[in-house]
């Protein structure tokens, strides 16, 4: 029904089909790839051409290339990282928001001293104590974009279980659990997709970041926050190096809104048969 | 009968006012072809239930139509000269305020919070008079005398947050009549106020325009109102005026149905002689008892978190709810009622002893119950609130609502859940079909319905009703009332009604009792209290219901300084070492105990 619903609607349906062709090109990249993404088959920053239709980079590989392989990192980090955050912040929100007094006063402490940490420092901190991957990479950027989701829906929190429906049915006898379930994480849908897609764009970037200090994906694995990263000083004289790469990480972050967007409307049944 | 106002020249003259709305299914119409006009000094109410286009009305003539989405589809409203309806925003904003001015129904959300009352009374008079802002504060000064407020000097310095309901409406009509204007728009003025408060700011209006003579359109649904404050009324029904005239012919020579049918619905009060006989209270053991029930809330602040203020909600409550009768706890905001209902629930921490059926339900400590415990009593004792709409969660299936207290007390099988709901929307006059549709798509008597429904599943024995009815339009009052009635009737369902609304109180409640500062000070069988009230507070209470009927106006007796209601909400908040003095009761006889 919801699958549905998204194809109804011409932007999500968009959103849905570049979603499809990024992940698409992440699976399939060693038959999709024409080049090598490691190896340097050609000149030095060589702009587009038949032969290599983006282009090559500083060290002359093949940039569609590295395009296809980089969308494997990128959207690894971007859902899985963006996924833990938004389900870290969601439960340490809501429990603050919901149970008040000082269970909730020290959570909210505990966020706010995290918030207050350098995120840079806590990278390189857990970088030093594990070996860089993949997959440390996906845990920093967590650990670090929870924070803001976990004040946002602590304050959301607050407001929602003072409504009189949540006293109605406190009223008719429901548990805690029930309450926050049933009538509190329903509606927390729209911030969380709003905050969860806002993040897929912030998260590419402060991945290039950490590769930038070692601690990120590891050369020459290419990313495309990395391929932003490490092409930028040359961006005057080739400036499809950054914008490729950069245009990818917009139009993952677009579509990941327009569904989002088209998700919370299709989820909102004050809304359903508008358009 | 009124004494004689000024009335002169008209003043505003509407043709054929349409109004449409913008929607998915096309352009909708909710305002068709509305004609009157207004005359300077008089009082003109556009009266009608809610989606009948009154105050849409009184928005477009102020050129205040959301936008995108509302537009005035056709029509004139001429006022000296110049058609209110063809001008620009430009044009516009400098009549707003000045010329004419509005007020609305919530004084809080009016108000701007962040602002000081001086600020906000003398910012439009430096922007339309031009006046200096030693001027203007001189101007807002005189102003905030007119209407009566105390210390006006220091209510300048004031914020909206520290004003009572009552006195942000006088500083909103003072802001309204600030620039002296020459029409004055007031939408539901009184709704949101207490019956003693509404009292008085309907006679503050009607003592202004008689000193000043400025006219006023005063929308509201309360023919307690119309009658009280009218010169001369419209009808209005799904954007169409059903009937026009002045107030003493539409109350007493109604010639269309609905104005008749309107008129008809309206309870009215009639000093407890229509309310119906209260049970023999001896005759069968008590289903809830309540002694000594105290509810207080800690207000802290600053550094450190302590308790700088107290609310003494609920100061030793006691009373008894027979099985089958209605007790109605009434009193104006403020005055623990609703807390009591709530404490009731166990929806706020109280101390004292509640028993239901002769179990203890509390003890004597702050209310800490398992949860097992508390599933016990919530199954017998249930809760409807005030707003329909937002006691239902908007993102679940009215059925699926209805059935959550089965699934919470793990009554029945998936299957007879359903049969059980459907039978619960047939008994509460819904049909069983509607079950699949969400709380947004009903009306609001409907949703009051289904929180009734809601509230039966689990075959209570009694039903706390907080403000049920006093959301809803006078006729969907009337039909939520009757059920309510014929369930009891069936099921013998006790209700603890909290109401502000007396005579909503006469007509449902065997027994009354009077709430004022968190205790009861006036008790007994609804006849006696309301026919003989004893009690000072009961008889303000009294005094100050507006009675439907333009002949008996209260305006021509405060003319004649009888029974003059003044005065505060007396409010509940107290310094921490407040100690509260106790009424004691005197007896007499029939179960009438009023405080001494």
């Amino acid at each position: 029904m919801v699958i549905g619903a998204i194809l109804k609607r011409k932007l999500a349906l968009l959103g849905l089909i570049v979603i499809a062709i990024f992940a698409a090109a992440a699976i399939l990249a060693p038959w999709l790839a024409p080049y090598d993404p490691t190896v340097s088959p050609g000149d030095f920053a060589a702009p587009p051409s038949a032969q290599f239709w983006f282009g090559t980079d500083l060290l002359g590989r093949d940039f569609l290339s590295r395009l296809i392989y980089g969308a494997r990192a990128t959207l690894i980090i971007g859902i899985l990282a963006n996924g833990i955050a938004v389900l870290i912040g969601t439960v340490i929100g809501v429990t603050a928001g919901y149970l008040r007094g000082w269970v909730g006063s020290a959570l909210m402490r505990f966020t706010d001293l995290m918030m207050a940490f350098p995120a840079l420092l806590l990278a390189i901190l857990l970088a030093a104590i594990f070996d860089p991957s993949l997959w440390i990479v996906v845990l920093v950027i967590a650990m670090v974009s929870w924070v803001q989701i976990a004040r946002v829906v602590y304050a959301e929190t607050i407001s929602l279980a003072e409504r009189e429906y949540v006293v109605a049915v406190r009223s008719v006898g429901a548990s805690s659990a029930r309450i926050i379930l049933r009538h509190i994480l329903p509606h927390l849908v729209p911030t969380l997709i709003v905050w969860g897609t806002l993040g897929i764009a912030t998260t590419s970037l402060f991945e290039a970041t950490l590769s930038f200090l070692g601690i990120g994906v590891q050369p020459p694995t290419p990313s495309w926050g990395n391929m932003v990263n490490e092409n930028q000083t040359y961006f005057e004289a080739a400036p499809w190096l950054v914008f490729i790469p950069g245009i990818a990480i917009g139009l993952l972050a677009l579509s990941f809104n327009l569904i989002g967007d088209a998700l919370r409307d299709i989820l909102d049944p004050t809304l359903r048969g508008r358009h | 009968m009124a004494l004689q106002k000024p009335i002169g020249d008209i003043l505003l003259d509407v043709r054929n006012l349409s109004v449409e709305f913008a929607s998915p299914q096309g352009a909708v119409r909710v305002i068709d072809k509305l004609s009157f006009d207004l005359r300077a000094g008089e009082t003109l109410c556009i009266a009608g239930e809610s989606g009948s286009g009154k105050s849409v009305t009184a928005l477009s003539l102020m050129g205040l139509l959301p936008k995108p989405g509302g537009r005035v589809a056709e029509g004139s409203a001429q006022f000296l000269g110049r058609d209110l309806l063809k001008l620009d925003e430009a044009a516009m904003s400098r009549l707003r305020g000045n010329e004419i001015s509005m007020i609305f129904q919530e004084p809080m959300t009016s108000l701007n919070p962040v602002l000081s009352i001086g600020t906000q009374l003398t910012e439009g008079l430096v922007r339309h008079l031009g006046l200096s802002q030693a001027d203007a504060r001189a101007r807002a000064l005189q102003a905030l005398d007119a209407v009566r407020m105390s210390e006006p000097q220091r209510r300048l310095k004031q914020y909206p947050h520290e004003l009572s309901g009552g006195m942000r409406q006088r500083v909103m009509i003072a802001m309204a009549m600030a620039a002296r204007p020459k029409i004055l728009i007031a939408d539901e003025p009184t709704t949101a106020l207490d019956v003693t408060i509404q009292a008085q700011i309907l006679e503050l209006m009607a003592t202004l325009q008689r000193e000043t003579g400025t006219a006023i359109i005063m929308i509201t649904h309360d023919m307690g109102v119309v009658a009280e404050i009218a010169d001369r009324v419209v009808v209005m029904r799904k954007g169409e005026a059903v009937e026009r005239g002045t107030t003493a012919e539409i109350f007493t020579h109604q010639q269309h149905p609905y104005t008749r049918a309107l008129l008809a619905a309206v309870p009215t009060f009639s000093q407890g002689a229509a309310a119906p006989t209260a049970p023999d209270l001896t005759a069968t053991a008590p289903l809830i008892t309540v002694k000594d029930l105290i509810v207080r809330f800690d207000i802290k602040g600053g550094l450190l978190q302590r308790v700088q203020q107290r609310v003494h909600a609920v100061e030793k409550v006691s009373f008894e709810l027979m099985p089958g009768e209605t007790l109605a706890l009434v009193g104006e905001s403020g005055c623990g009622k609703s807390t009591t209902g709530k404490a009731l629930m166990h929806l706020v921490p109280s101390i004292g002893d509640i028993r239901i059926e002769g179990e203890a339900a509390l003890g004597q400590s702050w209310g800490r119950k398992s949860g097992a415990e508390l599933k016990a009593i919530r199954r017998r004792v249930q809760m409807i609130f005030q707003d329909p709409l937002a006691s239902l969660d908007p993102r679940m299936s009215v059925g699926d609502l209805v059935i959550e207290p089965l699934i919470i007390h793990n009554i029945g099988t998936p299957q007879q859940r359903r049969e059980q709901a459907a039978e619960l929307f047939r008994r509460v006059g819904l049909t069983p079909d509607q079950l699949a549709r969400f709380p947004h798509e009903f009306s609001g008597g409907q949703r009051q319905r289904i929180c009734i429904a809601r509230a039966l599943a689990l075959g209570p024995k009694a039903i706390v009703a907080d403000e049920c009815v006093s959301a809803l339009d006078v006729s969907i009052q009337a039909q939520i009332l009757e059920l309510m009635q014929e369930l009891q009737d069936e099921l013998g369902i006790s209700y603890l009604f909290i109401s502000h609304d007396m005579a909503v109180v006469e007509r449902i409640s065997h027994r009354v009792a009077v709430m004022s500062m968190g205790q009861i000070v006036e008790t007994g069988p609804t006849r006696a209290v309301l026919g003989n009230p004893q009690h000072p507070y009961t008889r303000k209470l009294l005094a100050a219901v507006p009675i439907p009927d333009p002949a008996r106006r209260h305006a021509d007796d405060w003319q004649r300084n009888r029974q003059r209601i003044e005065g505060e909400v007396p409010s509940p908040f107290q310094s921490v070492d407040f100690t509260p003095t106790y009424v004691t009761y005197r007896d007499l006889g029939g179960g009438h105990l009023v405080a001494a």
